[in-house]
């Protein structure tokens, strides 16, 4: 049995140390939000953080997390700026399939939690290892530009409260 | 690990009787009215079993009020499910926020698009198929809850109005909720022809209203296929035969059965499954194996062949798809061209890999997918197992990219096979090696032209088109006399005035490898071919190519108007750095009209930086303009994509290409700066998802003419040809 601590939960699997992330969520523990896309860390789809930090889950073996904590898409919405990226990605009309979303999502949110207001070569630079599909990189950018400013109010304000 | 629903705001129940409104007529041009079956019908009006009132195939609502609308087209991300429940909420006058939306099951009868004749999702035709029908079904399920208010009131209905889900008897102020009116309207019988609003009265249609599908997206919420897990599910993948055609001759699973977590082997003829307690577990089982494979007949196959034989092809005469004035006699001339042009297979990958959950049991069959053809998915369904037709119930999902690939059913008809040997439900989830490696991919098009001109006007086109017939095994009723329509669409009807005009189809099949439907479909291909080559005439005449394609659109004054929209907005003209160009491209496909300016720059080693695209759209009456731009927005990413990096290819039979790291995707880093430009219209609905895609490639082909002196007459862009191309 492994301790995992997910979305500030602490979750037994019994799964084998080199198991990635990505099948403990998905298959094992129901957490669907976080998805497969490539299996080799090309196409950002399972992004999750590591004590903020993102990373692909589809390549993190689980034996090798230790105490950190993982942050799913399903628990984002209490990191720092998840609530912000979130709201911000439905003002933008982000999304067309989604699939890639939650991935986009995380590392949104993890670049933001770092860089507060960052530049486009920043975004770039960041968000480069997550493809989407339907095109959607346009307003990506313009999301995360929004969110930086929603994060920067919220901080002012101490308002956490929203809807997403 | 429980029972989840379908994406929470769809419903699986089972709709056991719905009562159709006939539909009357097939909205818009498109792609395959000819082959459009007559609706089916007979209409049944009443309260079903749960007390609802449900007028037609697409709406119920209940006592409560609250109202569900059953969408018959499945969402990937094109917005259709806030598109369709605009326009039935606009006619129906309720708020679009307090629907509940549910995904339609497999129903020919009920859900036929009338565009394409059956029950799919495609070739941007759902608001085309759609707009009438469903705006018939939304005024005649508001006509008998106004006439049931009337009769309560004992006052004329056209004395009576609607809005937000009510009816108001505005001179005495009355007003009834839809919810109370639902027992009284069952017994009504629907109006013959119920009075549409006008389009002056629309509230909701023209508007940019929130998407519908999007707050379950952004919280991991949403549910594709690939996140069906009923109970008990066991996990599987696969591998087929690396070459088309091949066989399994033999498994050594000595290593897998050994393995932690793997529960069985899945030998088929031509495929090898590992079922596990997880996928991880499925995939290290499969990774173990030791298959031995039979090649088959295609084992040699390589895209230097296949292309050969297109080449040889386009030597023999073609069948006529469309022939004006005297082509042959007008080419006699001095100023005449002959080039070739080509484009590559290509490979889907949407970002959802392939998956199908099955469960097989002896006298029913349950399948959770995310597809574009739910009556086909049921029908391969009862075909493989043997079982009825209505003893298979198709879970539909949200769809994680389609792009056409879903609109095949080879991934349920090997996930079923292999569920029949599996004990229980089982997840079969592709690798995306598998995805890419053994799939169906858009057609490898050879094109030959021989056009002349005189002065700056073409006089002569002759156009043949060599390629793979997608509709003759997808849709056989379709493919004519021996042409196949989709291949020639964007060739047959080329916007311009030439008086003689000669588009020939040769269908030549490739040996080892299947074609099938990507977005754009014919159009993709047809107008880079076309618009490239009208922009080498424009350069040959020694003419500005926005000014070349102006002076002979006389035919095409709504395109005309979208060229020099983009003109203006680009600042089309305007003297550019070294190395920096802009190219412009035209099209009328989907029933859509774009002009597309696009800006590149090209370094010293030929690579191409895209730095904006400027769009001109006037696709008619437009439901949701924001649905609109995204659309073409993504639309000119997938295309851009492809132009700049896609190329499926074949050695030894076997797909060269495997994943994301050979099969290169545009990224944020690349992506270009995107303005649309919307042109108001009053004319009928046109296509919107695959417009941009069409214009992708030529207007960057173009655009590297520009930039480069470079012109490139095949896909993808050849950064070498670029590199030593002069400076323009």
């Amino acid at each position: 049995m492994i301790d995992l601590q997910i979305n500030g939960e602490i979750k037994h699997v019994d799964a084998p140390d080199r198991m990635p992330l990505l099948w403990v969520l998905r298959d094992l523990l129901g957490l669907t939000g976080t998805k497969f896309g490539c299996g080799i860390a090309q196409c950002g789809a399972c992004t999750v953080h590591l004590n903020g930090n993102a990373v692909r889950s589809c390549v993190l073996p689980i034996g090798s997390i230790g105490t950190r904590a993982i942050t799913t898409i399903e628990g984002v919405r209490a990191t720092p700026s998840g609530a912000s990226v979130q709201q911000a990605w439905l003002a933008a009309e982000v999304v067309q399939c989604g699939y890639c979303q939650s991935g986009q999502i995380m590392s949104a949110s993890a670049l933001l939690t770092t860089t507060p207001h960052p530049t486009d070569a920043e975004i770039d630079a960041a968000m480069a290892g997550n493809i989407c599909r339907c095109g959607t990189y346009v307003r990506i950018r313009a999301a995360i530009k929004s969110a930086a400013q929603l994060a920067a109010m919220r901080g002012t304000d101490g308002d956490r409260t929203d809807n997403v | 690990m429980s029972e989840r629903k379908t994406p929470s705001r769809t419903n699986r129940t089972q709709i056991s009787r719905r009562d159709f409104l006939k539909v009357g007529a097939a909205a818009g041009g498109g792609l395959f009215l000819e082959f459009a079956v007559p609706s089916a019908g007979g209409a049944k009006t009443g309260v079903s079993a749960g007390h609802e009132f449900s007028p037609n195939a697409f709406i119920r609502i209940d006592r409560k009020g609250a109202v569900t609308l059953i969408m018959p087209q499945v969402e990937m991300g094109q917005g259709i499910y806030t598109s369709i429940a605009m326009i039935l909420a606009e006619e129906l006058d309720v708020r679009l926020e307090t629907v509940t939306l549910e995904a339609a099951p497999p129903n020919d009868a009920l859900y036929r698009n009338p565009v394409l004749g059956f029950q799919v999702t495609g070739g941007s035709t759902s608001i085309r198929a759609f707009w009438m029908p469903l705006r018939r079904a939304g005024a005649s399920a508001r006509a008998m809850l106004v006439e049931a208010a009337a009769q309560d009131w004992k006052v004329e209905p056209a004395v009576c109005s609607t809005a937000a889900g009510a009816v108001i008897h505005a001179t005495s102020g009355r007003r009834l909720p839809y919810g109370s009116l639902v027992d009284r309207a069952a017994q009504l019988k629907p109006p013959a022809n119920p009075t549409l609003k006008t389009l002056a009265d629309f509230r909701l249609v023209g508007t940019a209203a929130r998407r519908l599908d999007t707050p379950e997206k952004v919280t991991g919420k949403a549910l594709f296929g690939i996140d069906a897990l009923p109970p008990g599910v066991k996990f599987a993948t696969l591998i087929a035969s690396p070459v088309l055609g091949g066989r399994v001759i033999r498994v050594d699973d000595a290593t897998a059965r050994a393995m932690p977590g793997v529960r069985q082997i899945v030998v088929l003829d031509d495929l090898v499954a590992v079922v596990a307690d997880h996928t991880w577990a499925a995939k290290q089982g499969l990774d173990s194996l030791n298959i031995t494979w039979d090649d088959g007949p295609n084992a040699n196959v390589t895209t230097e062949e296949i292309l050969e034989q297109l080449k040889a092809a386009s030597l023999r005469t073609g069948v006529v798809a469309k022939s004006v004035g005297d082509v042959a006699t007008a080419l006699n001339v001095a100023n005449r061209v002959e080039v070739t042009y080509q484009v590559p297979f290509l490979a889907h990958a949407p970002m959802e890999p392939m998956n199908c959950t099955v469960h097989v049991k002896p006298d029913g069959c349950e399948i959770w997918v995310g597809n574009q053809v739910l009556t086909r998915t049921q029908a391969i369904a009862a075909e493989i197992t043997g079982l009825p037709k209505d003893k298979v119930i198709v879970h539909n999902h949200l769809i994680g990219g389609g792009f056409g690939r879903r609109l095949e059913v080879d991934g349920i008809a090997k996930s079923v096979r292999i569920a029949q040997k599996v004990d229980g439900p089982v997840k079969v989830t592709w690798t995306r090696e598998e995805d890419i490696q053994k799939a169906l991919y858009r057609p490898f098009y050879f094109d030959r032209f021989e056009v002349a001109l005189t002065g700056a006007k073409i006089t002569a086109w002759k156009h043949r088109v060599v390629g793979s017939s997608i509709l003759a095994r997808w849709a056989p009723p379709a493919f004519v006399n021996g042409v196949d329509r989709d291949a020639v669409e964007g060739a047959v009807n080329l916007p311009y005035d030439v008086p003689n005009f000669h588009v020939e189809y040769v269908r030549q099949e490739p040996p080892g490898i299947q074609t099938q439907f990507w977005r754009g479909v014919g159009p993709t291909h047809n107008v880079f071919v076309t618009e490239s080559l009208v922009d080498e005439l424009a350069h040959r005449a020694g003419k500005d190519p926005v000014s070349f394609r102006r002076d002979q659109l006389g035919r095409a004054p709504r395109l005309l108007a979208c060229l020099d929209l983009v003109a203006s907005k680009a600042g089309w003209g305007q003297v550019l750095p070294r190395r920096v160009g802009r190219g412009v491209a035209i099209q009328d496909v989907f029933g859509t009209n774009l002009a597309t300016v696009t800006e590149v720059e090209v370094d010293e080693q030929g690579e191409v930086y895209v730095k904006r695209v400027v769009c001109a759209v006037d696709c008619g009456i437009v439901v949701n303009p924001d649905t609109v731009v995204a659309q073409i927005e993504g639309g000119m990413i997938f295309g851009l994509t492809a132009a700049l990096h896609s190329e499926i290819t074949l050695a030894k039979g076997r797909i060269q290409q495997s994943n994301f790291n050979n099969y290169r995707m545009m990224r944020i880093n690349e992506a270009p700066k995107i303005e649309v430009h919307l042109i108001r219209s009053v004319e009928a609905p046109g296509g919107i998802g695959e417009p941009g895609t069409a214009a992708a490639a030529p207007a960057l082909a173009n655009a590297l003419f520009a930039a480069t002196g470079v012109r490139l007459r095949k896909l993808p862009v050849d950064r070498k040809a670029l590199a030593a191309g002069k400076s323009a």
